[in-house]
């Protein structure tokens, strides 16, 4: 499927490179205009999946067909690479024993090290909620608990969810990438492909199994932490009282946002992990390229996991 | 034994193997050797199953490699110890986890079964110890050894060692180029060593293949390389003015092999 993809990259470039076309960039740069080879060289290696592109912002309007055309078959052909790695991911473990000892130990990793990260983060983020809410929210119409039912819907619904799970793609989906990249690179992997052991069941289902189990758990810390930062704003300022933020947090509950929150948080953690080990799992060259697969992992997560909010969102909340 | 036949692999259209055959043999040091970009290491890696040659066989004691079903090469994998250029130790494991990893993974050994023939292996590669070191903790020289304390665990039948001198000084090179042929044959392994190193060449080879431009130039054994005619072989083997030296002085002294006097 790389040769694949490979072949459709050389074949438009030199398609380009024949018709002479001039070549414009939109994206971060709108209006500059560059050579064929400035192009190249500023996008080499070539990106071989729709994710990638989008990192590098750069969408080449010359020649749309043939580009919409390498587009859609490098997606395809880089999809269908992830599929056959999450076939081979999700292979019986050779030994449970061992699976399970390396899933507690990526709960402990993945999961239980993000706790700090997870408090700090959504009790700044809880409390500026409710004081924006406040400034934003204050008209003699609106009841004055209206802050503490809006703070917590924000973070049923969208922050304890797909925005905490964007910060995790940052700190767990480079860490996974660049931890399963050096083991490419430093032949650990190669080693256990000698030994027969399944390298991509061995490292990765373990990491999925764990960061998915541990999510609704980092979620509902989120979700406490959160409002109890909106709680130290009413309790330490004078912008509302806490009786009205704490009767707020409890007027009008729908039960459904926490399992719709935690339901999202799945999927989200499913992608953070599997799409971060493959960017790790298929680095080729040396340190440099870790770098670059940590990046494209965390960058792709996150594009993805927005991507489904839309989608679940549409599904479960109508 | 291993058995090639007519091996030849292609990379977009550039051939780097031209119908290479060759013998491996069992209780030997079988060496490859040539220059960089000869096409050794794709033979080595085409031996152990990373790459799938586009044409030939390679029978490990009769069972062709080539067109083995899955499950097969699965298992034949567990009859293989290979040691990595850079050693490829599992840096989240001390050197007794390393050690361990094979047996914890294959076989049904209870845990003091295990520690036993784990503490053996590092025993046999005089690290005794370093049992609780991590591979960060130790040197280049002392990670080549757990290297192959890790590969004999399983007592394998085939041990494969890509430039297991490399980064190395000479003295621990020697070292690991006499542990690596004592346990040859100690074990009755067969054994193959891909290297660029000459002590090597000169030292352990009994049954060396020289590999030129993807092909197989010559194959002798370290005694034989003194007086070989081959252009190619004398200008990489004796590329230094010091090898040159000892070769003429062999020749002109009549000096045997130190392994001839075995």
């Amino acid at each position: 499927m790389q040769l694949f993809s490979n072949i459709f990259c050389n074949k438009f470039k030199v398609g380009l490179q024949f018709n002479n076309l001039p070549t414009t960039i939109v994206g971060q740069s709108p209006d500059n205009n560059i050579t064929i080879d400035d192009f190249f060289a500023k996008t080499a290696p070539l990106p071989t999946n729709i994710i990638s592109f989008f990192c590098c912002n750069f969408v080449v309007i010359s020649d749309k067909s043939n580009y919409i055309f390498m587009l859609i078959t490098n997606s395809l052909a880089t999809f269908g690479r992830y599929c056959l790695f999450i076939k081979r991911v999700f292979a019986l473990p050779d030994r449970w024993g061992v699976f399970g000892r390396r899933t507690i130990s990526e709960v402990s990793k993945l999961g239980i090290d993000s706790i700090p990260l997870v408090i700090v983060i959504s009790l700044f983020i809880g409390a500026v909620i409710a004081i924006q809410m406040q400034l934003n929210i204050s008209s003699p119409l609106i009841p004055a608990y209206s802050v503490g039912l809006a703070t917590r819907d924000i973070v049923l619904l969208e922050f304890s969810n797909s925005i905490l799970c964007l910060i995790l793609a940052g700190k767990v989906g480079s860490n996974i990438a660049s931890e399963i990249g050096t083991m490419r690179v430093t032949e650990q992997i190669d080693a256990l492909e000698i030994m027969g052991v399944n390298s991509c069941n061995f490292l990765v289902l373990p990491k999925i199994i764990a960061f998915v189990l541990f999510m609704p758990a980092l979620v509902i810390i989120c979700i406490g932490t959160s409002l109890i930062g909106g709680y130290l704003v009413a309790l330490l300022t004078d912008i509302i009282t806490v009786s009205r933020y704490v009767y707020g947090l409890q007027a009008l509950f729908i039960e459904w946002y926490v399992w719709y929150g935690l339901i999202k948080s799945l999927f989200f953690a499913f992608i953070i992990a599997s799409v971060a080990s493959f960017f790790g799992y298929y680095v080729k060259g040396g340190a440099l390229d870790v770098g670059k697969a940590s990046t494209n992992g965390v960058v792709s997560s996150s594009i993805l996991i927005l991507l489904f909010d839309v989608l679940l969102t549409k599904l479960l909340l109508q | 034994m291993i058995e090639v036949k007519n091996i030849v692999k292609s990379f977009d259209g550039r051939t780097v193997l031209h119908d290479v055959s060759a013998t491996f043999y069992t209780g030997k040091t079988n060496l490859i050797i040539g220059q960089s970009g000869s096409g050794k290491t794709v033979l080595m890696k085409s031996l152990v199953g990373l790459l799938q040659p586009d044409g030939g066989s390679i029978l490990f004691d009769g069972r062709n490699l080539v067109t083995m079903p899955a499950h097969e090469v699965k298992d034949l994998r567990k009859e293989i110890g290979m040691l990595f250029q850079g050693s490829a130790l599992f840096d989240s494991e001390t050197v007794l986890g390393n050690v361990m990893f094979p047996l914890v993974m294959f076989t049904d050994m209870s845990r003091e079964e295990m520690l036993e023939r784990a503490h053996f292996c590092i025993n046999r590669v005089n690290l005794t110890g370093a049992e609780n070191k991590y591979p960060s903790e130790i040197s280049g020289g002392m990670q080549k050894r757990v290297a192959i304390a890790r590969a004999i665990a399983l007592n394998p039948k085939y041990l494969f060692c890509d430039e297991p001198n490399s980064g190395l000084d000479p003295k621990t090179s020697i070292l690991i180029d006499e542990l690596l042929s004592d346990i040859t044959h100690e074990y009755e392994i067969t054994t193959v060593i891909n290297t660029h190193d000459m002590n090597s060449v000169l030292g352990i080879g009994e049954n060396i293949i020289f590999i030129n431009k993807g092909h197989r130039e010559w194959v002798g054994d370290m005694t034989q390389i003194y007086t070989t005619a081959n252009e190619a072989l004398n200008d990489f083997v004796f590329a230094t003015e010091l090898f040159q030296q000892v070769k003429n002085y062999v020749k002109a002294t009549g000096l045997t092999h130190p392994a001839d006097r075995r």
